[in-house]
Protein backbone atom coordinates (compact mmCIF):
# COMPACT_ATOMS: atom_id res chain seq x y z
CA UNK A 1 0.00 0.00 0.00
CA UNK A 2 1.33 3.62 1.40
CA UNK A 3 4.32 1.75 2.67
CA UNK A 4 6.91 2.30 -0.17
CA UNK A 5 5.79 6.12 -0.74
CA UNK A 6 6.34 6.42 2.92
CA UNK A 7 9.36 4.33 3.30
CA UNK A 8 11.47 6.31 0.97
CA UNK A 9 11.28 9.27 2.82
CA UNK A 10 13.48 9.41 4.92
CA UNK A 11 16.64 6.44 6.30
CA UNK A 12 15.47 4.11 8.93
CA UNK A 13 17.60 2.67 11.62
CA UNK A 14 15.46 0.68 12.65
CA UNK A 15 14.56 -2.82 10.17
CA UNK A 16 11.52 -4.87 9.78
CA UNK A 17 8.90 -1.89 8.84
CA UNK A 18 7.64 -3.44 5.78
CA UNK A 19 7.55 -6.48 7.26
CA UNK A 20 5.63 -5.60 10.51
CA UNK A 21 3.34 -2.96 8.93
CA UNK A 22 2.79 -5.37 5.98
CA UNK A 23 1.90 -8.12 8.26
CA UNK A 24 0.02 -5.72 10.70
CA UNK A 25 -2.11 -4.68 7.65
CA UNK A 26 -2.70 -7.96 6.24
CA UNK A 27 -3.65 -9.81 9.33
CA UNK A 28 -6.17 -6.51 10.63
CA UNK A 29 -7.34 -6.76 7.12
CA UNK A 30 -8.25 -10.71 6.78
CA UNK A 31 -9.96 -10.94 10.89
CA UNK A 32 -11.02 -7.37 11.34
CA UNK A 33 -11.85 -5.00 8.26
CA UNK A 34 -12.85 -7.14 5.83
CA UNK A 35 -15.40 -9.33 7.50
CA UNK A 36 -16.71 -5.80 8.74
CA UNK A 37 -17.05 -4.59 5.76
CA UNK A 38 -19.00 -7.33 4.58
CA UNK A 39 -21.59 -6.81 7.34
CA UNK A 40 -21.48 -2.92 6.19
CA UNK A 41 -21.92 -4.15 2.24
CA UNK A 42 -24.82 -6.65 3.22
CA UNK A 43 -26.99 -3.81 4.88
CA UNK A 44 -26.96 -2.08 1.23
CA UNK A 45 -28.66 -5.29 -0.23
CA UNK A 46 -31.56 -3.85 2.13
CA UNK A 47 -33.98 -1.23 1.16
CA UNK A 48 -34.45 1.65 3.05
CA UNK A 49 -37.64 1.09 4.07
CA UNK A 50 -37.47 -2.68 5.41
CA UNK A 51 -34.23 -1.28 7.70
CA UNK A 52 -36.46 1.29 8.76
CA UNK A 53 -39.16 -1.42 9.32
CA UNK A 54 -36.72 -3.61 11.45
CA UNK A 55 -35.28 -1.33 13.58
CA UNK A 56 -38.46 0.75 14.36
CA UNK A 57 -40.35 -3.31 14.75
CA UNK A 58 -42.01 -3.05 18.39
CA UNK A 59 -39.90 -5.99 19.74
CA UNK A 60 -36.92 -4.00 17.87
CA UNK A 61 -37.66 -0.85 20.14
CA UNK A 62 -38.39 -2.43 22.98
CA UNK A 63 -35.29 -4.17 23.17
CA UNK A 64 -33.40 -1.03 22.37
CA UNK A 65 -35.01 0.67 25.11
CA UNK A 66 -33.92 -2.02 27.60
CA UNK A 67 -30.53 -2.72 26.74
CA UNK A 68 -30.09 1.54 27.00
CA UNK A 69 -31.80 2.27 29.99
CA UNK A 70 -30.35 -1.00 31.84
CA UNK A 71 -26.61 -0.93 30.65
CA UNK A 72 -27.16 3.27 31.77
CA UNK A 73 -28.18 2.23 35.19
CA UNK A 74 -25.68 -0.54 35.60
CA UNK A 75 -23.12 2.43 34.48
CA UNK A 76 -24.62 4.69 36.74
CA UNK A 77 -24.15 1.94 40.19
CA UNK A 78 -20.44 1.28 38.32
CA UNK A 79 -19.81 5.25 38.39
CA UNK A 80 -20.80 5.62 41.89
CA UNK A 81 -19.03 2.36 43.29
CA UNK A 82 -16.20 2.44 41.08
CA UNK A 83 -15.16 6.15 42.18
CA UNK A 84 -16.33 4.62 45.74
CA UNK A 85 -13.79 1.65 45.23
CA UNK A 86 -10.82 3.17 43.52
CA UNK A 87 -10.64 6.02 46.50
CA UNK A 88 -10.88 3.20 49.28
CA UNK A 89 -7.85 0.94 47.23
CA UNK A 90 -5.95 4.36 47.11
CA UNK A 91 -6.20 6.66 50.13
CA UNK A 92 -6.68 4.22 52.93
CA UNK A 93 -4.88 0.87 54.23
CA UNK A 94 -6.62 -1.87 55.49
CA UNK A 95 -6.10 -5.58 55.78
CA UNK A 96 -6.75 -7.67 52.85
CA UNK A 97 -6.29 -4.28 50.10
CA UNK A 98 -4.09 -6.33 47.52
CA UNK A 99 -6.21 -9.32 47.47
CA UNK A 100 -9.12 -6.79 46.64
CA UNK A 101 -7.45 -4.83 44.36
CA UNK A 102 -6.67 -7.89 42.45
CA UNK A 103 -10.17 -9.11 43.10
CA UNK A 104 -11.63 -6.18 40.89
CA UNK A 105 -10.11 -8.19 37.73
CA UNK A 106 -12.34 -10.42 38.63
CA UNK A 107 -15.44 -9.69 35.79
CA UNK A 108 -12.66 -9.32 33.28
CA UNK A 109 -11.26 -12.16 33.78
CA UNK A 110 -14.60 -14.84 34.20
CA UNK A 111 -16.30 -16.00 31.13
CA UNK A 112 -19.07 -14.42 30.86
CA UNK A 113 -21.22 -17.46 30.78
CA UNK A 114 -20.15 -18.39 34.22
CA UNK A 115 -21.30 -15.04 35.59
CA UNK A 116 -24.73 -15.63 34.39
CA UNK A 117 -25.35 -19.06 35.31
CA UNK A 118 -23.73 -17.89 39.08
CA UNK A 119 -25.36 -15.00 38.85
CA UNK A 120 -29.16 -15.95 37.77
CA UNK A 121 -28.91 -18.94 40.62
CA UNK A 122 -27.62 -16.60 43.22
CA UNK A 123 -30.95 -14.15 42.40
CA UNK A 124 -32.94 -16.81 41.63
CA UNK A 125 -36.46 -16.89 44.14
CA UNK A 126 -34.88 -19.30 46.17
CA UNK A 127 -31.08 -18.33 45.58
CA UNK A 128 -28.93 -17.03 48.53
CA UNK A 129 -29.34 -13.73 47.34
CA UNK A 130 -32.63 -13.42 45.69
CA UNK A 131 -34.83 -15.22 48.98
CA UNK A 132 -34.12 -12.12 50.57
CA UNK A 133 -36.09 -10.40 48.32
CA UNK A 134 -38.81 -12.64 47.42
CA UNK A 135 -40.85 -11.72 50.58
CA UNK A 136 -41.62 -8.06 49.11
CA UNK A 137 -42.62 -9.16 46.02
CA UNK A 138 -39.59 -8.50 44.16
CA UNK A 139 -38.38 -11.20 41.85
CA UNK A 140 -34.39 -10.26 39.91
CA UNK A 141 -33.81 -13.23 38.19
CA UNK A 142 -35.90 -13.77 35.24
CA UNK A 143 -36.83 -9.91 35.36
CA UNK A 144 -35.10 -6.55 33.88
CA UNK A 145 -33.43 -6.21 37.43
CA UNK A 146 -31.33 -9.35 36.66
CA UNK A 147 -30.33 -7.86 33.62
CA UNK A 148 -29.10 -4.76 35.85
CA UNK A 149 -27.30 -7.27 37.78
CA UNK A 150 -25.27 -9.16 35.07
CA UNK A 151 -24.82 -5.46 33.56
CA UNK A 152 -23.20 -4.51 36.56
CA UNK A 153 -21.25 -7.13 36.98
CA UNK A 154 -19.47 -7.31 34.02
CA UNK A 155 -19.00 -3.31 34.01
CA UNK A 156 -17.84 -3.58 37.22
CA UNK A 157 -13.82 -2.73 36.95
CA UNK A 158 -13.97 -0.45 34.47
CA UNK A 159 -14.45 2.79 36.06
CA UNK A 160 -11.90 1.51 39.40
CA UNK A 161 -9.42 1.01 36.79
CA UNK A 162 -9.60 4.26 34.91
CA UNK A 163 -9.65 6.39 38.30
CA UNK A 164 -7.20 4.49 40.01
CA UNK A 165 -4.11 5.62 38.50
CA UNK A 166 -5.27 9.28 38.20
CA UNK A 167 -6.21 9.46 42.06
CA UNK A 168 -2.83 7.97 42.58
CA UNK A 169 -0.98 10.96 40.73
CA UNK A 170 -3.33 13.42 42.41
CA UNK A 171 -1.00 16.17 44.27
CA UNK A 172 -1.78 16.54 47.73
CA UNK A 173 -0.74 20.06 48.08
CA UNK A 174 -4.11 20.72 45.91
CA UNK A 175 -6.12 19.34 48.56
CA UNK A 176 -3.79 21.01 51.20
CA UNK A 177 -4.08 24.31 49.77
CA UNK A 178 -7.72 23.90 49.73
CA UNK A 179 -7.97 22.64 53.40
CA UNK A 180 -5.61 25.76 54.03
CA UNK A 181 -7.97 28.30 52.49
CA UNK A 182 -11.06 26.70 54.69
CA UNK A 183 -12.69 24.44 52.93
CA UNK A 184 -13.81 21.27 54.46
CA UNK A 185 -13.24 17.69 53.60
CA UNK A 186 -16.34 17.54 51.67
CA UNK A 187 -16.45 20.47 50.19
CA UNK A 188 -12.29 19.55 48.73
CA UNK A 189 -13.84 16.60 47.48
CA UNK A 190 -16.67 18.32 45.69
CA UNK A 191 -15.05 21.35 44.28
CA UNK A 192 -11.45 20.12 43.79
CA UNK A 193 -11.15 15.96 43.79
CA UNK A 194 -14.03 15.57 41.33
CA UNK A 195 -13.33 18.02 38.82
CA UNK A 196 -9.69 16.65 38.66
CA UNK A 197 -11.48 12.99 38.28
CA UNK A 198 -14.18 13.79 36.01
CA UNK A 199 -12.17 12.95 32.57
CA UNK A 200 -11.42 9.60 34.31
CA UNK A 201 -14.92 9.25 35.63
CA UNK A 202 -16.73 10.07 32.13
CA UNK A 203 -14.34 7.52 30.30
CA UNK A 204 -14.75 4.43 32.39
CA UNK A 205 -18.72 5.36 32.45
CA UNK A 206 -18.67 5.57 29.04
CA UNK A 207 -16.41 1.61 28.98
CA UNK A 208 -18.47 0.94 31.03
CA UNK A 209 -21.92 1.45 29.52
CA UNK A 210 -20.41 0.48 26.22
CA UNK A 211 -19.41 -2.69 27.82
CA UNK A 212 -22.83 -3.28 28.77
CA UNK A 213 -24.79 -2.82 25.33
CA UNK A 214 -22.87 -5.48 23.47
CA UNK A 215 -23.02 -7.49 26.32
CA UNK A 216 -24.67 -11.37 25.74
CA UNK A 217 -22.98 -14.18 27.75
CA UNK A 218 -24.52 -13.21 30.72
CA UNK A 219 -27.79 -11.47 30.19
CA UNK A 220 -28.89 -14.89 28.37
CA UNK A 221 -29.00 -17.07 31.54
CA UNK A 222 -30.70 -14.37 34.14
CA UNK A 223 -33.15 -13.18 31.16
CA UNK A 224 -36.22 -14.68 30.82
CA UNK A 225 -35.78 -13.81 27.32
CA UNK A 226 -39.51 -12.60 26.32
CA UNK A 227 -39.74 -10.98 23.06
CA UNK A 228 -40.16 -7.15 23.64
CA UNK A 229 -39.68 -8.01 26.98
CA UNK A 230 -36.56 -9.54 28.55
CA UNK A 231 -35.05 -9.32 25.38
CA UNK A 232 -31.71 -6.80 25.20
CA UNK A 233 -30.82 -6.28 21.49
CA UNK A 234 -27.90 -8.46 21.26
CA UNK A 235 -30.04 -11.71 22.07
CA UNK A 236 -32.89 -10.05 19.51
CA UNK A 237 -29.74 -10.34 17.13
CA UNK A 238 -28.95 -13.88 18.07
CA UNK A 239 -32.78 -14.89 17.52
CA UNK A 240 -33.04 -13.43 14.08
CA UNK A 241 -29.50 -14.82 13.21
CA UNK A 242 -30.92 -18.13 14.90
CA UNK A 243 -33.94 -18.12 12.31
CA UNK A 244 -31.37 -17.39 9.33
CA UNK A 245 -32.93 -14.22 9.03
CA UNK A 246 -29.67 -12.85 8.13
CA UNK A 247 -31.11 -9.17 6.74
CA UNK A 248 -32.96 -7.62 9.71
CA UNK A 249 -29.96 -9.28 11.95
CA UNK A 250 -27.70 -7.01 9.97
CA UNK A 251 -29.82 -4.14 9.93
CA UNK A 252 -29.98 -4.14 13.92
CA UNK A 253 -26.13 -5.01 13.99
CA UNK A 254 -25.14 -1.99 12.12
CA UNK A 255 -27.40 0.53 14.43
CA UNK A 256 -25.50 -0.98 17.23
CA UNK A 257 -22.29 -0.84 15.46
CA UNK A 258 -23.03 2.64 14.38
CA UNK A 259 -23.55 3.47 18.09
CA UNK A 260 -20.80 1.68 19.49
CA UNK A 261 -18.03 3.48 17.18
CA UNK A 262 -19.66 6.94 18.52
CA UNK A 263 -18.83 5.58 22.23
CA UNK A 264 -15.30 4.62 20.75
CA UNK A 265 -14.79 7.88 19.41
CA UNK A 266 -16.04 10.05 22.28
CA UNK A 267 -13.64 7.80 24.32
CA UNK A 268 -10.96 8.08 22.68
CA UNK A 269 -11.54 12.23 22.08
CA UNK A 270 -11.87 12.26 26.16
CA UNK A 271 -9.16 10.45 26.72
CA UNK A 272 -7.24 12.44 24.12
CA UNK A 273 -8.10 15.57 26.19
CA UNK A 274 -7.72 14.51 29.57
CA UNK A 275 -3.92 13.79 28.35
CA UNK A 276 -3.15 17.16 27.06
CA UNK A 277 -4.33 19.02 30.22
CA UNK A 278 -1.63 16.92 31.62
CA UNK B 1 -5.37 2.61 59.90
CA UNK B 2 -5.03 2.48 63.82
CA UNK B 3 -1.11 2.02 63.49
CA UNK B 4 -1.29 4.76 62.04
CA UNK B 5 -2.98 7.13 63.88
CA UNK B 6 -1.23 5.89 67.42
CA UNK B 7 2.02 6.52 66.15
CA UNK B 8 1.24 9.89 65.40
CA UNK B 9 0.53 9.97 69.03
CA UNK B 10 -1.97 11.86 71.56
CA UNK B 11 -1.02 15.26 70.63
CA UNK B 12 -1.66 14.58 66.73
CA UNK B 13 -5.47 14.66 67.97
CA UNK B 14 -6.06 16.43 65.20
CA UNK B 15 -6.51 14.59 61.95
CA UNK B 16 -4.06 16.07 58.89
CA UNK B 17 -6.56 17.80 57.02
CA UNK B 18 -5.92 16.12 53.60
CA UNK B 19 -7.83 13.15 55.06
CA UNK B 20 -10.92 11.77 56.38
CA UNK B 21 -12.49 11.15 59.97
CA UNK B 22 -12.07 7.55 61.54
CA UNK B 23 -15.70 6.54 61.03
CA UNK B 24 -15.71 8.10 57.65
CA UNK B 25 -13.10 6.05 56.65
CA UNK B 26 -14.41 2.87 58.10
CA UNK B 27 -17.65 3.48 57.07
CA UNK B 28 -16.42 3.97 52.72
CA UNK B 29 -14.07 0.64 53.77
CA UNK B 30 -16.79 -0.92 54.91
CA UNK B 31 -19.36 -0.15 51.97
CA UNK B 32 -16.46 -0.96 49.30
CA UNK B 33 -15.77 -4.26 50.51
CA UNK B 34 -19.64 -4.96 51.07
CA UNK B 35 -19.92 -3.92 47.36
CA UNK B 36 -17.25 -6.62 45.89
CA UNK B 37 -17.92 -9.26 48.35
CA UNK B 38 -21.29 -9.41 47.03
CA UNK B 39 -20.87 -8.48 43.56
CA UNK B 40 -17.48 -10.59 43.48
CA UNK B 41 -16.76 -12.86 46.26
CA UNK B 42 -20.21 -14.43 46.73
CA UNK B 43 -20.60 -15.25 42.75
CA UNK B 44 -17.37 -17.08 42.96
CA UNK B 45 -18.50 -19.14 46.02
CA UNK B 46 -22.02 -20.18 44.64
CA UNK B 47 -19.78 -21.64 41.66
CA UNK B 48 -18.07 -23.98 43.46
CA UNK B 49 -21.02 -24.97 46.14
CA UNK B 50 -23.14 -25.73 43.30
CA UNK B 51 -20.73 -27.99 41.86
CA UNK B 52 -20.25 -29.92 44.36
CA UNK B 53 -23.68 -30.07 45.19
CA UNK B 54 -24.45 -33.80 44.07
CA UNK B 55 -21.11 -34.71 45.57
CA UNK B 56 -17.68 -35.15 44.43
CA UNK B 57 -18.93 -38.43 42.55
CA UNK B 58 -21.69 -36.56 40.48
CA UNK B 59 -18.96 -33.67 39.84
CA UNK B 60 -15.73 -35.80 38.18
CA UNK B 61 -19.03 -37.72 36.76
CA UNK B 62 -19.13 -34.91 34.59
CA UNK B 63 -16.06 -33.90 33.88
CA UNK B 64 -14.70 -37.42 32.50
CA UNK B 65 -18.17 -37.64 30.34
CA UNK B 66 -16.73 -37.64 26.68
CA UNK B 67 -18.96 -34.67 25.59
CA UNK B 68 -17.24 -32.25 28.60
CA UNK B 69 -13.68 -33.38 27.31
CA UNK B 70 -14.80 -32.92 23.94
CA UNK B 71 -15.49 -28.92 24.91
CA UNK B 72 -12.59 -28.60 27.29
CA UNK B 73 -10.46 -30.01 24.46
CA UNK B 74 -12.29 -27.95 21.60
CA UNK B 75 -11.54 -24.55 23.98
CA UNK B 76 -7.95 -25.29 24.29
CA UNK B 77 -7.96 -26.01 20.61
CA UNK B 78 -9.56 -22.63 20.08
CA UNK B 79 -6.87 -20.81 22.60
CA UNK B 80 -3.92 -22.36 20.95
CA UNK B 81 -4.31 -20.94 17.99
CA UNK B 82 -5.72 -18.00 18.32
CA UNK B 83 -3.61 -16.89 21.30
CA UNK B 84 -0.47 -17.23 19.57
CA UNK B 85 -1.40 -15.50 16.46
CA UNK B 86 -2.91 -12.54 18.23
CA UNK B 87 0.63 -12.33 20.12
CA UNK B 88 2.68 -12.49 16.82
CA UNK B 89 0.52 -9.84 15.46
CA UNK B 90 0.95 -7.76 18.89
CA UNK B 91 4.82 -7.95 18.51
CA UNK B 92 4.66 -7.17 14.85
CA UNK B 93 1.88 -4.12 15.19
CA UNK B 94 3.75 -2.53 18.15
CA UNK B 95 6.81 -2.93 16.43
CA UNK B 96 5.73 -1.18 13.29
CA UNK B 97 3.33 1.65 15.15
CA UNK B 98 6.17 2.19 17.90
CA UNK B 99 9.97 2.10 15.97
CA UNK B 100 8.45 3.87 12.91
CA UNK B 101 6.73 7.26 11.93
CA UNK B 102 3.66 7.29 9.58
CA UNK B 103 1.02 8.96 8.47
CA UNK B 104 -2.20 7.45 9.49
CA UNK B 105 -0.63 5.59 12.96
CA UNK B 106 -3.16 6.87 15.03
CA UNK B 107 -6.08 6.09 12.66
CA UNK B 108 -4.77 2.28 12.33
CA UNK B 109 -4.34 1.93 16.86
CA UNK B 110 -7.88 2.64 16.61
CA UNK B 111 -8.67 0.24 14.06
CA UNK B 112 -6.67 -2.23 16.21
CA UNK B 113 -9.50 -1.29 19.18
CA UNK B 114 -12.00 -2.09 17.00
CA UNK B 115 -12.80 -5.47 18.12
CA UNK B 116 -13.00 -4.42 21.85
CA UNK B 117 -15.87 -2.48 20.66
CA UNK B 118 -17.99 -4.53 18.98
CA UNK B 119 -20.63 -6.42 20.63
CA UNK B 120 -19.93 -10.58 20.78
CA UNK B 121 -22.93 -11.57 19.24
CA UNK B 122 -21.93 -9.37 15.95
CA UNK B 123 -18.60 -10.65 16.15
CA UNK B 124 -19.97 -13.86 15.48
CA UNK B 125 -22.27 -12.84 13.14
CA UNK B 126 -19.87 -10.94 10.64
CA UNK B 127 -17.96 -14.53 10.08
CA UNK B 128 -21.92 -15.75 9.59
CA UNK B 129 -22.24 -13.27 6.77
CA UNK B 130 -18.53 -13.94 4.81
CA UNK B 131 -18.54 -17.59 5.47
CA UNK B 132 -21.96 -18.80 5.81
CA UNK B 133 -24.10 -20.43 3.21
CA UNK B 134 -25.12 -17.45 1.76
CA UNK B 135 -21.99 -15.45 2.98
CA UNK B 136 -20.02 -13.68 0.13
CA UNK B 137 -17.31 -16.24 0.02
CA UNK B 138 -19.99 -18.37 -0.72
CA UNK B 139 -21.23 -16.55 -3.74
CA UNK B 140 -17.62 -16.45 -5.53
CA UNK B 141 -18.00 -18.77 -8.54
CA UNK B 142 -14.69 -21.27 -8.75
CA UNK B 143 -15.45 -22.06 -12.52
CA UNK B 144 -15.90 -19.65 -15.34
CA UNK B 145 -18.83 -21.89 -17.00
CA UNK B 146 -21.83 -19.86 -17.28
CA UNK B 147 -23.79 -22.97 -18.16
CA UNK B 148 -22.59 -24.93 -14.85
CA UNK B 149 -21.67 -22.46 -12.21
CA UNK B 150 -20.32 -23.68 -9.27
CA UNK B 151 -19.87 -21.61 -6.67
CA UNK B 152 -17.66 -21.55 -3.54
CA UNK B 153 -20.14 -22.83 -1.84
CA UNK B 154 -20.81 -25.85 -3.60
CA UNK B 155 -17.36 -26.43 -4.10
CA UNK B 156 -16.29 -26.52 -0.57
CA UNK B 157 -19.82 -28.82 0.34
CA UNK B 158 -17.99 -31.06 -2.19
CA UNK B 159 -15.32 -31.15 -0.30
CA UNK B 160 -16.53 -31.46 2.92
CA UNK B 161 -14.64 -27.59 4.39
CA UNK B 162 -17.36 -26.02 6.75
CA UNK B 163 -16.18 -22.97 8.72
CA UNK B 164 -19.40 -21.83 9.77
CA UNK B 165 -21.13 -24.08 12.30
CA UNK B 166 -17.91 -25.91 12.67
CA UNK B 167 -14.49 -25.64 14.23
CA UNK B 168 -12.76 -23.04 12.19
CA UNK B 169 -15.75 -20.88 12.83
CA UNK B 170 -14.92 -20.98 16.18
CA UNK B 171 -11.16 -20.16 15.68
CA UNK B 172 -12.16 -17.00 13.33
CA UNK B 173 -14.60 -15.86 16.24
CA UNK B 174 -12.22 -16.49 18.55
CA UNK B 175 -9.46 -14.77 16.79
CA UNK B 176 -11.73 -11.70 16.34
CA UNK B 177 -12.47 -10.89 20.05
CA UNK B 178 -9.06 -11.26 20.98
CA UNK B 179 -7.47 -9.55 18.63
CA UNK B 180 -6.50 -6.13 20.10
CA UNK B 181 -5.27 -7.91 23.84
CA UNK B 182 -1.47 -8.24 22.96
CA UNK B 183 -0.92 -5.24 20.82
CA UNK B 184 -2.66 -2.87 23.20
CA UNK B 185 -0.64 -3.93 25.77
CA UNK B 186 2.51 -3.40 23.90
CA UNK B 187 2.01 -0.63 22.05
CA UNK B 188 1.89 1.49 25.36
CA UNK B 189 4.73 0.02 26.49
CA UNK B 190 7.48 0.07 23.55
CA UNK B 191 5.95 3.58 23.09
CA UNK B 192 7.40 4.54 26.67
CA UNK B 193 10.49 2.72 26.04
CA UNK B 194 11.11 4.67 23.04
CA UNK B 195 13.86 3.53 20.26
CA UNK B 196 17.07 4.37 21.83
CA UNK B 197 18.24 1.11 22.68
CA UNK B 198 17.54 -0.84 19.19
CA UNK B 199 19.17 2.33 17.32
CA UNK B 200 22.14 1.49 19.34
CA UNK B 201 22.48 -2.23 18.93
CA UNK B 202 21.85 -1.86 15.36
CA UNK B 203 24.88 1.16 15.56
CA UNK B 204 26.98 -1.78 17.64
CA UNK B 205 26.31 -3.84 14.21
CA UNK B 206 23.54 -6.13 15.53
CA UNK B 207 21.84 -7.79 12.37
CA UNK B 208 17.77 -6.87 12.64
CA UNK B 209 16.42 -10.36 14.42
CA UNK B 210 19.25 -10.30 17.29
CA UNK B 211 18.27 -6.57 17.81
CA UNK B 212 14.73 -7.76 18.25
CA UNK B 213 15.71 -10.95 20.43
CA UNK B 214 18.36 -9.73 22.69
CA UNK B 215 17.48 -5.72 23.45
CA UNK B 216 13.63 -5.48 22.79
CA UNK B 217 11.76 -9.27 23.34
CA UNK B 218 13.69 -9.13 27.17
CA UNK B 219 12.61 -5.51 27.86
CA UNK B 220 8.77 -5.94 26.65
CA UNK B 221 8.68 -10.21 27.85
CA UNK B 222 6.71 -9.09 30.95
CA UNK B 223 4.31 -6.60 28.83
CA UNK B 224 3.68 -9.56 26.41
CA UNK B 225 3.39 -12.10 29.01
CA UNK B 226 0.24 -9.67 30.84
CA UNK B 227 -1.11 -9.45 27.32
CA UNK B 228 -0.87 -13.19 26.44
CA UNK B 229 -2.17 -14.04 29.82
CA UNK B 230 -5.73 -11.83 29.16
CA UNK B 231 -5.91 -12.58 25.53
CA UNK B 232 -5.78 -16.18 26.86
CA UNK B 233 -8.20 -15.98 29.36
CA UNK B 234 -11.07 -14.32 27.17
CA UNK B 235 -9.84 -16.95 23.70
CA UNK B 236 -11.17 -19.89 26.53
CA UNK B 237 -14.46 -17.60 27.88
CA UNK B 238 -15.74 -16.13 25.17
CA UNK B 239 -19.43 -17.06 24.74
CA UNK B 240 -21.49 -14.93 22.27
CA UNK B 241 -18.67 -14.73 19.35
CA UNK B 242 -18.67 -18.74 19.56
CA UNK B 243 -22.29 -19.40 19.88
CA UNK B 244 -23.02 -18.06 16.52
CA UNK B 245 -20.60 -19.37 14.23
CA UNK B 246 -20.99 -22.71 16.73
CA UNK B 247 -24.27 -24.67 15.80
CA UNK B 248 -24.04 -26.41 18.51
CA UNK B 249 -23.26 -29.73 18.24
CA UNK B 250 -22.35 -31.91 21.27
CA UNK B 251 -19.58 -33.37 21.24
CA UNK B 252 -18.19 -31.58 18.32
CA UNK B 253 -18.77 -27.82 17.97
CA UNK B 254 -19.46 -26.64 21.58
CA UNK B 255 -16.78 -25.28 23.70
CA UNK B 256 -16.23 -25.03 27.49
CA UNK B 257 -19.17 -21.90 27.97
CA UNK B 258 -21.41 -23.51 25.58
CA UNK B 259 -21.28 -26.86 27.08
CA UNK B 260 -22.06 -24.88 30.37
CA UNK B 261 -25.33 -23.51 28.43
CA UNK B 262 -26.37 -26.72 27.22
CA UNK B 263 -25.82 -28.50 30.89
CA UNK B 264 -27.89 -25.42 32.14
CA UNK B 265 -30.61 -25.91 29.69
CA UNK B 266 -31.42 -29.30 30.30
CA UNK B 267 -31.48 -28.69 33.89
CA UNK B 268 -28.30 -30.12 34.83
CA UNK B 269 -27.24 -27.03 37.50
CA UNK B 270 -24.77 -29.06 39.30
CA UNK B 271 -22.77 -30.31 35.76
CA UNK B 272 -23.18 -26.95 34.44
CA UNK B 273 -21.24 -25.71 37.76
CA UNK B 274 -19.07 -28.09 37.33
CA UNK B 275 -17.91 -27.11 33.96
CA UNK B 276 -18.10 -23.42 35.07
CA UNK B 277 -15.67 -24.39 38.57
CA UNK B 278 -13.05 -24.84 35.63
CA UNK B 279 -13.53 -22.03 33.67
CA UNK B 280 -13.39 -19.74 37.00
CA UNK B 281 -10.47 -21.63 38.51
CA UNK B 282 -8.98 -20.12 35.44
CA UNK B 283 -10.16 -16.85 35.89
CA UNK B 284 -8.74 -17.03 39.48
CA UNK B 285 -4.93 -18.12 38.12
CA UNK B 286 -6.08 -15.47 35.34
CA UNK B 287 -6.25 -12.14 38.10
CA UNK B 288 -3.41 -13.86 40.37
CA UNK B 289 -0.65 -14.06 37.23
CA UNK B 290 -2.10 -10.32 36.46
CA UNK B 291 -1.03 -8.77 40.24
CA UNK B 292 2.11 -10.95 39.76
CA UNK B 293 3.32 -9.61 36.45
CA UNK B 294 1.82 -6.11 37.24
CA UNK B 295 3.71 -6.47 40.80
CA UNK B 296 7.04 -7.20 38.20
CA UNK B 297 6.34 -3.44 38.04
CA UNK B 298 7.58 -3.78 34.07
CA UNK B 299 4.14 -3.20 32.68
CA UNK B 300 2.50 0.10 32.56
CA UNK B 301 0.01 0.25 34.73
CA UNK B 302 -2.99 0.40 32.02
CA UNK B 303 -4.28 3.63 32.41
CA UNK B 304 -7.59 2.10 30.86
CA UNK B 305 -8.79 -1.64 29.75
CA UNK B 306 -11.15 -2.27 27.31
CA UNK B 307 -11.94 -6.00 27.27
Amino acid sequence: MATSQLGAKKFRVLPGFRLTLGFTLLYLGLIVLIPLAATVWKTTTLTWQQFWQTVTSPFALAAFKLSFGVSFLAAIVNLVFGLLVAWVLVRYQFWGKRVMDALVDLPFALPTAVAGIALSSLYAENGWIGRWFTPFGIKISYTWLGIFVALTFIGLPFVVRTVQPVLEDLDMEVEEAAASLGANRWKTFRRVIIPMLFPSLLTGFALAFARALGEYGSVVFISNQQPGQGQIVPMLIMQELDQFDYAKATALAMVMLVISFLLLLAINLLQWRASRHH
Amino acid sequence: MAAIISSFGKRQARRRPTTEPVFIRWLLIGVALAFLGVFLVVPLVTVFVKAFSKGVGYYFHTLADPITLASIKLTFIAAAIAVPLNCIFGVAAAWAVTKFDFRWKNFLITLIDLPFSVSPVISGMIFVLVFGAQGIVGRILVNSDPANPVTMSDWMLDHGIRIIFAVPGIVLATMFVTFPFVARELIPLMQAQGRNEEEAARTLGARGWQTFWRVTLPNIKWGLLYGVILCNARAMGEFGAVSVVSGHIRGHTNTMPLHIQVLNDSYDAAGAFAVASLLTFLALVTIVLKAWVESKGATLRPSEEKH
